[in-house]
Parts: structure tokens; sequence; C-alpha cells
């Protein structure tokens, strides 16, 4: 008896695994950890900038900071130059760039031939979406600043707003053109057949099928890439971004576009570096402006997809 | 019945997808002067694969024509020769002439938009559009360039593919709110709202229940008074039922693959019941298959 | 009757042909776009290269501005960062990817994953910021004492971690994903824990996908600027040092700085031209890495 005991026993203790269960325990714990580690950071670095903004809105509130213009006097310096300045570089951006990304993905995807040719293209777009942003600035440094210089910014040597909008737009078409594919390529062939199948032609199936379907995912895509521009500092220093200050009275649209301009990230990059610890409190208030507004466009992105999907 | 829906075609004003003169000249066969379409000596490749080979069959007006055979025999690629579906993939090649009216579609002035909207298709699993009930029909004769009465083609059509009391009401809903027999329906409707003459289906009813298919076949003996049918089916019996003439096809397994041929075509009577090959014999009687 | 009905309109095909030209047009703009970076980037490069007395390249440091242009102190410098970067982002994302794809109920992963991505979103100045303001006056500072820089490559090393972490996170998750459901299965089936079979079945099965994401995400560490920018210093040139604890100069921050500096890059002394001859090795660089990931990413999906 006592030996059927024993073996039950055994048969217990190995069936429940009990040493096995206390590493595996482990193991999930420290995969866990690792994971809140990443967002521990996110959390830290939100209060830290939360935080050492406060000076700012106590002393000298939002406003305040949204229509001072750049200045060496921390007291003073605002960022509406930087705030205009991105705004417009933004707009350019999407000006440029969502047009040629959706046009250049549309052909990709329902016109080319499955052919080498279209896969070295793709292959070619592939490899600019991982070029560095610098080498971006690279590009519009060499482009629109020295060779354009006198159409983009004949007061500037190049160096305008304009020059620093077509840099970014550059950037920024790789990531268009292949969300934008994959939005197409998401779209069902048989939607594609039976629209050929009652004679329409390829701009027509096109127009009226697979657009209309694939629409929200482009939508989304393309505001996305919105928001990486937006934050991007490198390729606008290379292409004049101004990191001290210059004055912007009463000029025309079409002179500021081909003037000096700031944007929200580089400010960044010039106040932090800046020694006087006003501007510490100064550059975590930029950035708290900064992250709020990219919360805007991402949440504007994720709404319009989550609107036009539920018509479908 | 059939009288009510001819004398009401002809008072209705035709749709303004351009009809065409038959020529005297239709059909050299003098023993049938129905012959609307001629497939002569046709090939089909995908690049250097030979799918099917040297097809000869004569399509009657107003008659449903049944292409059967075992998977892989190429009936379904026979059929999309018809409205050139093919040029759509890429490696495609056919070789031979296809014959609508006495003129190949397959001739260098002859444009695949005009042969489609000529040369409707159904397929096999319901494809409506992401869009309205009313907008589903009324997309190929909106792109065709239709100034009637956009209304009263909808309905027209939608009555003819027995679906309009089922749906007169909500004709603004979602298409994909049907069910699936519905929705093929639907797209039997959409394929003859640009009065074709002719309609293709391939293996309509595979991915419905029977009743559906019941249905389907049913709605099928009535459009044959006004259009010309040509099936893909692998459900022999509703060839038997349905059909009209059948040609049977064949699969011959050679080193260089698969490559589908016509084995024999008759009237669907004569094929089920005196087959002149042993070959369909076999099939039929369900030797293999 | 003739083929003139079945001719089709003229006026519409030759609208067709029109539009697709116009969308040719379009693709044909990416490939442009390449030969543009290639031929600004060679131009200059080479007028560098040609023009500049070689032996300034191995020189005492990178201070373009006064004629020494040593190349290895910034290659060591991003080398640093870059490898810094690696050693954070390395542990935190394949473990976070390991436990959203392996452990996560579906309810914990909706609401984790979004916060990857939001990390994922924060611009690289902010990451400089929180680097040159947080991280070094409060851990590496205390940790190092007075051993340790207000500007250094180890604090900003950390941040280009930081930034690349979502990177190989979703990379490594939709690697780990793709595994087929019955391989896990077989091994649930032997008797094998979570644990062993994530550890021994899934991640080796998907190892190829793993290292593809660890080699983007090093490329991505090797080009990135503003991080090292604020949080790094240098910004005249620096000396070559190994010492990760003291200021130190990337071949990205380097381009940067000259951009910036008092003469406006305007091409005095080649500094102008030693700014593309950089980018030109950065982007040789990062494009050979970038394809070796998608040729080992390729490989990959062959398998499946």
């Amino acid at each position: 008896m006592t030996a059927t005991n024993a073996v039950v026993g055994v048969v217990q203790r190995s069936l429940s695994g009990q040493r096995r269960r206390f590493g595996a325990q482990v193991f999930e714990w420290s995969l866990l950890l690792l994971l809140l580690a990443s967002l521990l950071v996110l959390l830290v670095l939100l209060v830290d900038v939360t935080v050492g903004s406060l000076a700012v809105w106590r002393e000298r509130g939002l406003v305040d900071l949204l229509s001072s213009q750049l200045s060496a006097n921390p007291e003073v310096a605002g960022i509406s130059q930087a705030l205009t300045g991105s705004l417009i570089l933004t707009a350019f951006t999407a000006v440029i760039a969502f047009p040629i990304g959706i046009g250049a993905a549309i052909y990709l995807e329902e016109y080319a031939p499955d052919n080498r040719f279209t896969r070295l293209v793709n292959a070619n777009i592939r490899n600019l979406a991982g070029v560095p942003s610098i080498v971006y600035g690279l590009l519009g440094l060499a482009l629109f600043v020295k060779l354009l210089g006198s159409f983009t910014g004949p007061e500037v040597e190049g160096r305008s707003a304009i020059a620093g909008g077509l840099t970014l737009g550059l950037l920024v078409l790789p990531i268009v053109i292949i969300t934008t594919a994959e939005a197409l390529r998401a779209v069902p062939g048989s939607i594609r057949e039976g629209a050929f199948g009652v004679g329409a032609t390829k701009w027509q199936v096109i127009r009226h099928h697979v657009l209309p379907v694939a629409a929200p995912g482009v939508l989304t895509g393309t505001i996305l890439s919105l928001g990486r521009a937006f934050g991007e500092a490198a390729p606008l220093l290379l292409v004049g971004g101004i990191t001290t200050f210059f004055q912007t009275g009463d000029s025309t649209w079409f002179e500021t576009l081909r003037g000096r301009f700031s944007a929200l990230p580089v400010l960044v990059f010039s106040w932090a570096r800046l020694p006087q610890e006003e501007f510490r409190a100064l550059t975590a208030a930029l950035i708290v402006v900064m992250l709020v507004l990219l919360l805007f466009i991402n949440a504007t992105a994720i709404y319009l997809r989550n609107r036009f999907e539920k018509e479908l | 019945m059939i009288e009510d829906r001819l004398r009401e075609r002809s008072l209705r004003e035709a749709p303004r997808v351009p009809s065409f003169e038959i020529g005297s000249r239709a059909v050299e066969d003098p023993s049938d002067e129905r012959i609307l379409i001629e497939v002569r000596d046709l090939h089909v490749y995908y690049g250097s694969f030979l799918a099917v080979k040297e097809v000869e069959v004569p399509i009657r007006q107003n008659e449903i024509t049944a292409l059967i055979g075992p998977s892989g025999c190429g009936k379904s690629t026979v059929l999309r020769c018809f409205n050139r579906m093919n040029d759509l993939i890429e490696s495609a090649r056919v070789e031979g002439e296809v014959l609508y009216h006495g003129v190949d579609l397959y001739g260098p002035d002859v444009d695949p938009i005009e042969v489609r909207r000529r040369i409707g298709m159904v397929f096999q699993k319901p494809n409506p559009f992401p869009k309205s009930i009313y907008d589903n029909v009324a997309f190929g004769p909106r792109i065709a360039g239709f100034k009637g009465d956009m209304d009263a083609l909808v309905e027209d059509s939608l009555r003819r593919a027995a679906l309009w009391d089922e749906v007169e009401n909500k004709l603004e809903e979602s298409a994909y709110a049907l069910s699936g027999g519905q929705q093929q329906r639907l797209c039997i409707a959409r394929a003859i709202a640009t009065s074709p003459d002719v309609v293709l289906m391939d293996e309509p009813c595979s991915a419905l229940d029977p009743i559906a298919t019941l249905k389907i076949e049913e709605l099928m003996r009535d459009l044959k008074e006004d259009y010309t049918i040509i099936i893909v089916t692998h459900n022999m019996q509703q060839a038997a039922r349905v059909s009209d003439r059948t040609a049977f096809f064949s699969v011959d397994v050679s080193e260089e693959g698969r490559t589908g041929f016509l084995v024999e075509f008759g009237p669907t009577s004569e094929i089920f019941t005196r087959p002149q090959q042993k070959q369909t014999e076999d099939y039929i009687t369900g030797r293999f298959g | 009757m003739t083929t003139a009905p079945l001719a089709g309109n003229r006026r519409r095909q030759a609208r067709e042909r029109t539009i697709r030209r116009v969308f040719l047009a379009a693709a044909a703009s990416s490939v442009l776009i390449s030969g543009a970076i290639i031929a600004s980037l060679v131009g200059e490069a080479a007028t560098f290269v040609l023009n500049v007395d070689l032996s300034s390249l191995s020189a005492i440091g990178w201070f373009p501005r006064r004629g020494f242009f040593d190349v290895r102190t910034i290659v060591v410098g991003t080398m640093l960062v870059a490898g810094i970067a690696m050693l954070v982002a390395t542990p935190l994302g394949l473990g976070a990817a390991m436990y959203l794809s392996e452990y996560a109920r579906p309810t914990v992963r909706k609401s984790l994953k979004p916060i990857l991505e939001v990390l994922a979103g924060i611009p690289s100045v902010v990451l400089g910021f929180f680097a040159l303001s947080f991280l070094t006056p409060q851990v590496l500072k205390p940790i190092f004492g007075n051993n340790i820089a207000g500007f250094n490559m180890l604090a900003a090393g950390i941040g280009v971690g930081i930034l690349t972490v979502p990177l190989v996170a979703s990379i490594t998750e939709d690697a780990l994903r793709a595994v087929p459901r019955s391989l896990r299965e077989a091994s649930y089936g032997l008797g094998a824990s979570r644990m062993s079979t994530s550890l021994r079945v899934v991640f080796p099965a998907a190892i190829s996908g793993v290292v593809a994401s660890l080699i983007i995400a090093f490329s991505r560490a090797i080009g990135e600027t503003m991080v090292v920018a604020i949080a790094s210093g240098a910004t005249g040139g620096s000396l070559f040092s190994l010492n990760v604890l003291q200021p130190g100069q990337t071949m990205t921050a380097a381009m940067a700085a000259l951009a910036i500096g008092s003469d406006r890059v305007r091409g005095d002394d080649y500094a102008f031209q030693s700014l593309f001859f950089v980018g030109l090795a950065l982007f040789v660089l990062t494009l050979a890495l970038n394809v070796l990931s998608e040729r080992i990413v390729r490989r990959v999906r062959q398998k499946y």
C-alpha cells in the first residue's frame, strides 16, 4: 500500500511540475518587466517635461509663449515663428508628398507589369525610406539651396521655407508611397474583377472601386507621415533652419515662403543647448506644445480611419 | 408572361449602349443561322504553358451552353476568352479566333472594354461592390454613358434577376447586407444592366446553398429568352437540368503539364444519353472526374 | 457588321493612356530622387577627396574648419553611440516583443501595444533634450560622479536606444507572430512549457526576422542625428576618444555641426565638401545594412 502511495506521490509531483513552473514564472515576469521598462521611460519623459515646463505656464502662460518671437532673452522669447514655420513646412510637405506619393503607389500597384524593373523600383523606394534624414538634408542643400537658390529664396541664399518644405516632402515621399501601396493591395481582387466584368476601364475601376475602399488606409498613412515630418530637425538644419533669431514683420505670404524660417524641432535643438536655466523651462514648455500638436495629428489620423472604415 | 416582358422591353426606350446591325454574312453553316459566337482553333497559353488547345465550339443565340469537365480542364479559361478577361492576366496569351457576329473579338481594332459591355459575366463567388444595391446595378450603365431613366433601368434589371420583390424597399442599403443567393442574383442584375447579348456564368452556384441554387437555375431558364448564356459548371446534373447544349472538356496530361481540350460538343440530351466519345461516357457515368 | 462599334471610343482610350502616363511619371520621380541623392553626394565628395591632403584624414581629431579631417574619430563615435543604443534597445525590444507575442492576453496586448507606438512617434529632439536634462544629471551623474561630463556619449547612446526600442519590438513581434501556430501546438503537445516553447521553438524559427530587425535598428541608430547633437555636445569638433563619459562626435552630428557653424557652410577650407564626404559614407553604410536585412527577410519568407 505504501508503495502505491509513493508511486501516486511521485506521479502527482511530476505532474505538478513545481520546479519548472517557478523558472518559467520568473521568465515571464522578466519579459513583462522589459516591456514595462519601455513604458516607464515614456512616462518618466512625459512627467519630466511637464514638470519642467510648469514655471513657464505659471509666469507667462500659453498665449504669451505662442505669440512671442525668438529672442536671446529668455524672459521674452517665444515660439511664434517656429510654430508658423512648422505649419508652413507641414503644409508644403503634404502638397508635395501626397499627390506624387499616391500617384506613384497607384502606378506601382495597379498599372505596372510584374517584371524585374518594377521590383527594382519598389526595392529602391524601400531603400529611400531607410536613408537617414540628414542625408535628405544634404540633398536639399545641394539641390534646393545651392542649385535652385535664386528661385527658392534669392534674399537668403536659398535657405528658405520653400527649400525646407521641398526637402521634407522628399523625405516623407517614400513612406507615403509604401503605406498607400499597402492600402491598395488590401483591396480584394474580386471587387476589381466585378468592375472589369461590367466593362469599366482601368481608371474607372481605380477611381470608383479601389480608391474608395483603400481610402481609410491611405488617409491614415499619409497623416501619420505628416507627423513624422513635423518632428524632423536634422534636414532642416542643413537647409537653413534658423537657430538664433530673426525678425518677421509684415511680409506677404510669398515673401515669408522665400525667407528665413524656423521650426519647432529646430527650436528645441537650439534652446536645449543654451546655458541659461530659464531656457531649460522654456524648452520643456516648447516640447509640451510640440507633443500636444503631434498627439492631435495622430489622433486625427486614427479618428478618420475609424470613421471611414465604418461606412463600408 | 414572356410576351409581357418582350412587349415591355420594346415599349421602353432602349438603354444607350450602342447597338449594331447584324449583317447578312453572320454564319457559314447554312443549317443554323442562330450561331452568335464561333470559336475557331482557340489556344490559350500562360507564359509558355499551354493551358487549353484546339477549341472549336459554336454558341447559339438564346440558348444555354454548358462547359463541363473535370477540374483543371480549362473550362473557366475558355469562358474568360469570350469577354477578354484573360487580358487581365499578364502572362496569358490567346491564339485563334472568337467570332462574335462574325467579328473576331481578338482582332486589332477591338477594345476589350466594349466587348465586356456586350458580353457580361457573373463570377463564382458573389462579388457585389461595397456600395448600395442601387449603385451596384447602376454602375455599369453609368460608366457606359447611360443618360436615360436610371431608376427604371435598375428596376428592370432587378426584376429580370428575380430580386426586385426582395429589395425594392431597401435599394439604398449596402449590398453586403444580402444573403449569398441574393448577392449572386444582384450580380446577375448588375451584369444584365448593360443590356448585354451574352451572359457568361463561371460556376455561379458553387458557393450557394441548394435552395439558392435552384432559384438561380430557374432564373437562367427565364433569362435565356432575352440573352445567350454560357455557363461553366462542375455539377453535371446542373448542366443536364439547365443547358440546351453541352461542351465536354478533358485534360491531356503530358510532360509539359496539363492541357485542356474539347472532347465532345452537342445537344445536351444527346451528350447525356448517347455520348459519342468514350471519355464523355466515362465522365457522365462517374467513372472518373 | 463591322468592327466599328467594338473599336471603342478614341477619346476615352487617349484619356486612359494619359492618366497612365501621369501615374508613371509620379513613380519615376522616386527613381529620380535616388539619382539626385547619389549625384549630389558623389559630386561634392569627389571634390573633397581629390583636393584634400589625405594625411589630414588621420590627424588628431575631427576639426573640419581647421583642416583636420580625422574620419576615424567620427566613425568611432558613431559606432560607440550606436553600440550603446543597441545594448539598450535589444533586451527591451526583444523582451517586449516576446511578451506581447507569446504571453499577453488580447486585452493586455491591445492596451500596451499602442503605448509602444506612441513612443515611436516621439521626435528625436525631445529624446535629446531628455538625455541632456534628465538622464545625465539625474541618472548618470549619481552613478559616475565627477567622471562624467555634462555632454557625453553615454547619455546620447541611451537616448538613441530608447528611440529604437519600438522599431525592434514591432519588427520582432511581426517575425514571432509569423511563426505558424502548428509549430507551437506541436511543442505544447509534447508537454513543453510556454517558456521552453518560446525560447526553443518560436524564437529560433523567427531568428531571421529578429536578426533583420536588429540590423535595421542598428542602421537607424547610425543615422540618428539630433539626440547626439543635443546630448553629446562637441559642436566644434572633437579629439579621437573612446571615453563614452565625455563629449563625442558622430558622423551625423558632425554634419549638423558643420551646417550650423558660424561660417554657414559657405565653402571655406573644404569644410563644405567634407560634409558631403561624410554624408556619402553614411549613405553607403546605411544602404548596405538595409539591403542586408532585406536579404535576410526574403530568405525567411521563402521558408513559409
